[in-house]
Order: C-alpha cells, then structure tokens, then sequence
C-alpha cells in the first residue's frame, strides 16, 4: 500500500488514540504495577470519549466546512435524552423468554448501548437535515447565531417533554405550562421527567469497563469517518467551498449538498457521543446541554487548531482531564482556566507577543532548544521510516 | 384586552432592557466587528457593584447607580486595551474564544469575590402614595394602578421603559450630531479611510467599549429591579437574548438594536403568557430564525454585495 502525507497523519492520530487507550486500561486493570486509575479518573474516561467525538465532529463542521456552530450541544441533547427513551424501550419491550422459562430482555447491556448509539445518531442527523436546510442559507455571524437558537430551543423543548414507560409500553407527552396537569399515573417509571432530566435504569452511573471500550470503539469510528470524508472527494469539494465559495460553486459543485454533507455528518456523530453520554450518568437534565455546552466544545476545537483533527482529540482530552488536576486550586480552578484560555489566544494570535517570541529566540540556547524540538518529529519519522528511502524524503512521487 | 395590555407592557419593559443590552453589542460589533460575548458579564458586575455599593457601603440608591455604570465603563476600556486590541488582526474566531475567556474571568470572578449563592438584589425605585384625578389613578406600594384597579404598572417597569426612551435619544444625538459620534461612523464604515482622515481609531474603539460597557451597567441594574435575583450568571441569558436582538434588528445597526430588543421582549411575553409559560425562550428564538430566514441580515441590517 502507498503511504502518501495524509495517510500518515490519519495513522499517527489512530496510533495515538489506541495508545493512550492501551495506558488507559493498563491503568484500569492494573497491568503494571503502581499504575493505577483513581476512581475520579475512571469516571472520567467515557466523558473525555464523548468530548473527543464531539470536538472532532464540531471540528468537520467548524474548520473543515468553515461553518461557526455555536449549537452543537443541541444535537448532543437530542442524542442523550432520545437514546435513554431508546434503551429503555430495547430493555423494556424487546423481550425473549430464557432457558430458565423467566422473561428477559433480549439484547445483552452492550448491546443495548451499541443500538441506541446507532439509533441515536441517525435522529440526531435527521434533526441536522432539518435544521440545516434553512440555517445554512446563511452565513458568518448570522449563521453561528441561528444554530444557537436552535440550540436553545432544543433545550427549552427537552426541559417539557415527559416519557414514561409501563410494563413495555411506553407514554409520551409535552407539559408546556407550569401549571397544566399534564402526568402519568401512579405506578410508572419516569423515563425523562421534564426540567428534572433523564432516569437511566438501563445502565448504572458506576465506571463500566465495557463502556469505555464502546466509547473507545466510537472514537476511532468518529475518526475514520472524518478522516475519510476529509480526504475524500467530497472532502476536497467541502474544502474548496470553506476557502472559496465563488470560485467553488463557479467550477459546478453543490454548495448546499457538501455543506450538508459535513453538518448533518457533524450532527450525527454528536447525536451518538450524545447517547453515550446519556447512558453514562445517572441522570442528565435539558440545561445540561445549553450554550456553555456548545462553547466549551468550540474551545476544544479552537485551542486545538482549527481544521486539526488531531488537534481536537488531544486539546479535548486534556481540557476534560484538565480541571481535575487543578482540583487543588480549588475556588481558583475555573479562574484559573478562563485566564489559560485567553492566554494562550493571545500568545498565538497577537503580533505584540509574537514579537516577543521572536526576540526570545535571539537567546542562542532557546532558539537550538526549539529548533532540536521541531526537528524531534522528523527524527521520530526516519527512524521509523515508512516507506521512505533513506534521505528522510517521502517516497510519494516517484 | 386588560391582559393583553399588560402582557404587552410587561414585554416592553423586559425589551427596554434587552434594547439597552443589544446597544452595547451591536455598537461594539459595528465598529471592531467581533462579537463580544462578556459583555453579558459586564451586566452582571455592574449589578454586584451597585448591590454592595447599597447594601455593604450604605450609598444612596442614585450613587449606588452611578457608581456601578462607572466601574463598567473602566472594565470595558481594560478589557478592550488587554485582550481585544493585541487581536484586531486577527480572525474572527480567536477574538471569540478570547471574548468567552474574558467571560468565564468574570463570572468566575464574581464567584469568588460575591459567592456562588443568589442575592436578592435591593429595590431602587420607591414611588410615593398618591391618588390622583380623583382616584382614576392610585399609587401604594410602588405601583401605579390604572382604571380602577385593573392594570398596574410597577415603578420599576415605568423606570426601565423610561431609562431606555431616554438612552435611545441620547444615544442617537450623540451619534448623529457630535464629533465623536460622527468619528464611531467613520470607523465602522472604514477603519482605514478614518485613519487617513485623522481620526484616532484606538481611542474610538475604546470610546465605544466605554459607552458600552455604561450601557450594560444601567442595563444590570434595571434588569435587576425587575428580576431581583443576583447570581454569577446573571446576565449569561439577558446577554445572549439581547446579542438575539441584536442579530434580529440587523447587527451593526443602531435603531435595529431598539426596535430588535424591543420586539423580542414584547414576543417573549407574549409567548410566554398566551403560548406556554416554559417556552417563552423558544418562541423568542423561533421568531429571530423565522425573520433571518426572510430577511437574512435582520430587520435594519445593511445587504451587502459580495464582490468576486
């Protein structure tokens, strides 16, 4: 197989995200000694699973269509609230008789989960086909803005739908005043009670190993399909209409057909981090998922690098796993955080500072430090050379 | 009909303070074109500072006021020279993230230095008791009642609507007949051509940051009369409800930010009254995409031509 520039990259990423997956087990089932996942940290890694396909999904929409979505925690709502009606539905009705003669449910936890993801995502993308018809006639700010309507008024829908289910059948209904006697009788399980959120029976709050391989199974899945759109024709077009929608739709592409393409994708795979999401806490409620939501997705992309999909999995992980290390600055952490962020957006974007950087590096043993730092990749790639002659240069054109 | 009046009352006073808030972003954006997401934040400070200026140091209500929109209008111009001036050549998105940095600063600032608790927020508005033209209209416990009884009018409403017709004319003689505000036109028209036409661009910007950030104090603490909980989040929801508003009349737009947050108010309440008293926020937000969807630059907003 030829391995061009971009094959490699999209390798790099995997083989970082199995990596850091493998260290994670390791410290979950105790494979080395003295390395062990504290409890926190355990409760952490299908969240920081769900934020990686978020921020990477927010990633196709935001660098690579070029479309500011500050309603992405809309989607991931829709995911969340619809895929514990789902899995309580699978538990609840779709039933098999054991040997023992007692009536059981017929797909295994797992599996439960791995259906609803998947049923979860295509709601979520059917949401993004129609939302996406209208907002994305516009453009800049007008669109970002539009997309968080409807953000927000997912949320607000969310905050006043009621499910219950009983025996196997299940209730639905819309309590859109305060004051309305809209309820269920007694005796019924709340399955999503309104503002109070969802009621997850279905799978327990608790870390579950399984979980997180499903979390894991799902990142790479969010990968792969990214990575493939993006280097693929569509891609290209998707591409070349972010940098130039003139001159692109001059040339004969669709412009709506591969905007939709990248934010109904986008949508989907938030739908699906979204009920994973959902499944793994107890309980999550509408204001959950409110702009803060979207906001702190769009950091993750941003100080990632936008258009980055690498990017966005390691500036996810680490702005998740982030603030619990700075649990011991206690009051100050959020502080703490909020002056970080703007830090560094100052520090990479402002010229004052990038002036500033450019006379540090007069200091002679900086400037070899840096260089001997950005030459480390390469080194890292000769020695293990794909493919490659052994100059160190591509064998991609020959 | 008495309801309907009052509902729509209610919206104009709720839309009054919307309108103040949009002024401030729409001003902003027009003349550095960034959205600046912590200016919802200023709001929420200057209601702290004018809760402890009246609570903790015992100043009269009036000063209280003017303290706050004086603190305002200091933080704004920092926050403009510190974090917003080194990215103007930036794009667009780095001076959001950076803006949204600015207000997770503040909240979490406010947190430490307030508490995260709520705090009822002190009445600043007391009508004296009267009666007037023989009763038709009788004022006790800061409200107005009107034909005999059926509509009241709370002080605080009568105060906002009032603030906001005063701002909205001032606003519009300082931008139309003074120096100053002719050199904010220049520069949101083109920063370039104003350079060359000597005007001081830095001192424009930090003039609107300034007018602005007032603006989003006397914006606090009215919406914190009508609303008197106090919290760090305070102005989160009003601030993007009114960046709504301002999207909604046409961003950049002056009159469109009046008319956008007036009519999302007055939209919001009567959502909220004859539709659904938990969606009030949708409705609101379902009008602004339905009115972008036909006029997508707002209502006021200027079309502009894409040159290939």
């Amino acid at each position: 197989m030829k391995i061009n520039k971009k094959l490699r990259s999209a390798l790099v990423t995997f083989a970082i995200v199995i990596i850091a997956f493998l260290v994670c087990e390791a410290g979950i089932e105790g494979w080395v000694d003295g390395f062990k996942l504290k409890f926190a940290e355990k409760g952490l890694l299908v969240p920081i699973c769900c934020y990686i396909v978020l921020a990477v999904s927010l990633n196709l929409i935001v660098g690579i269509s070029g479309e500011l979505s500050l309603g992405h925690a809309g989607f991931m709502s829709i995911g969340a609230f619809s895929g514990v009606v789902i899995a309580t539905w699978l538990e609840k009705a779709v039933l098999t008789i054991n040997d023992a003669g007692k009536t059981v449910p017929f797909f295994g936890d797992t599996a439960i989960i791995i259906i609803t993801i998947i049923v979860a995502g295509a709601l979520a993308a059917l949401a993004g086909v129609v939302i996406g018809i209208p907002a994305l006639r516009l453009r800049g700010d007008y669109l970002a803005i539009v997309l968080l309507a409807f953000g927000e008024i997912i949320r607000n829908v969310m905050n006043c739908v009621l499910v219950a289910v009983d025996g196997s059948t299940m209730h639905f209904a819309l309590k859109i005043n305060e004051s309305s006697a809209v309820g269920f009788g007694q005796g019924m399980q709340m399955v999503i009670n309104g503002a109070q959120g969802t009621v997850n029976k279905v799978t327990s709050a608790a870390f579950n190993n399984e979980r997180f391989i499903i979390g894991f199974g799902l990142v790479i899945f969010t990968l792969f399909v990214v990575l493939n759109l993006i280097n693929s024709r569509s891609g290209r077009a998707i591409m070349a209409i972010r940098d130039n929608r003139i001159a692109a739709e001059s040339v004969g592409l669709n412009v709506m057909k591969y905007k939709m393409m990248a934010f109904v994708t986008g949508a989907a795979l938030a739908g699906m981090a979204g009920a994973l999401y959902g499944l793994n806490m107890k309980t999550v409620t509408a204001v959950d998922f409110d702009y803060n939501m979207s906001i702190e997705i769009l950091v993750m992309v941003v100080l990632g690098g936008i258009g980055s999909i690498r990017g966005s999995v390691i500036a996810a992980a680490v702005l998740r796993f982030l603030p619990e290390k700075l649990r011991f600055l206690n009051d100050y952490r959020m502080l703490v955080y909020a002056i970080v962020l703007i830090v560094v957006m100052l520090a990479t974007n402002s010229p004052i500072l990038k002036n500033f950087w450019a006379l540090l590096m007069r200091v002679k043993p900086l400037r070899v430090a840096v260089e001997w730092l950005q030459a480390l990749p390469g080194k890292v790639r000769a020695a293990f050379s794909f493919g490659k002659n052994k100059n160190g240069k591509a064998g991609e054109a020959q | 009909m008495i309801s309907l009046l009052s509902t729509l009352l209610n919206g104009l006073s709720l839309g009054s303070v919307y309108a103040i808030i949009a002024l401030g972003y729409t001003m902003v954006y027009g003349i550095a074109k960034m959205l600046n997401f912590a200016h919802g934040d200023v709001i929420m400070i200057g209601a702290y500072i004018s809760f402890s200026a009246i609570l903790y140091w015992n100043v009269p209500p009036i000063l209280g006021f003017l303290l706050a929109m004086l603190v305002c209008t200091v933080l704004g111009i920092v926050i403009e020279r510190l974090a917003y001036k080194p990215l103007r050549q930036a794009t667009s998105l780095a001076v959001l993230i950076t803006a949204i940095g600015i207000s997770y600063l503040l909240q979490n600032g406010a947190q430490l230095i307030w508490g995260a608790n709520t705090k009822a927020f002190p009445t600043m508005v007391s009508l004296p008791n009267a009666t007037l033209f023989g009763g038709s209209i009788t004022i006790s416990n800061n409200t107005i009642s009107l034909l005999g009884d059926q509509l009241k009018i709370s002080g605080n409403m009568l105060v906002t609507i009032l603030a906001c017709v005063v701002i909205m004319v001032a606003l519009t003689l300082f931008i139309n007949k003074t120096k100053m505000g002719k050199a904010m036109r220049c520069v949101s028209e083109d920063k370039g051509a104003a350079e060359l036409m000597g005007v001081d661009v830095n001192k424009t910007i930090s003039l609107t940051f300034a007018i602005g950030s007032a603006l989003a104090a006397v914006a606090g603490v009215l919406l914190c009369t009508s609303y008197p909980v106090l919290q760090p989040t305070t102005g989160a929801m009003p601030g993007i409800k009114a960046f709504t508003a301002a999207v909604f009349g046409g961003i950049g737009s002056i009159p469109g930010a009046m008319v956008g947050g007036i009519l999302l108010g007055i939209i919001e309440k009567l959502g909220q009254t004859y539709v659904s008293d938990q969606l009030g926020d949708a409705f609101a937000f379902a009008v602004l995409i339905i009115v972008l969807l036909v006029k997508p630059t707002g209502l006021m907003g200027k079309k502009v031509h894409e040159k290939v």
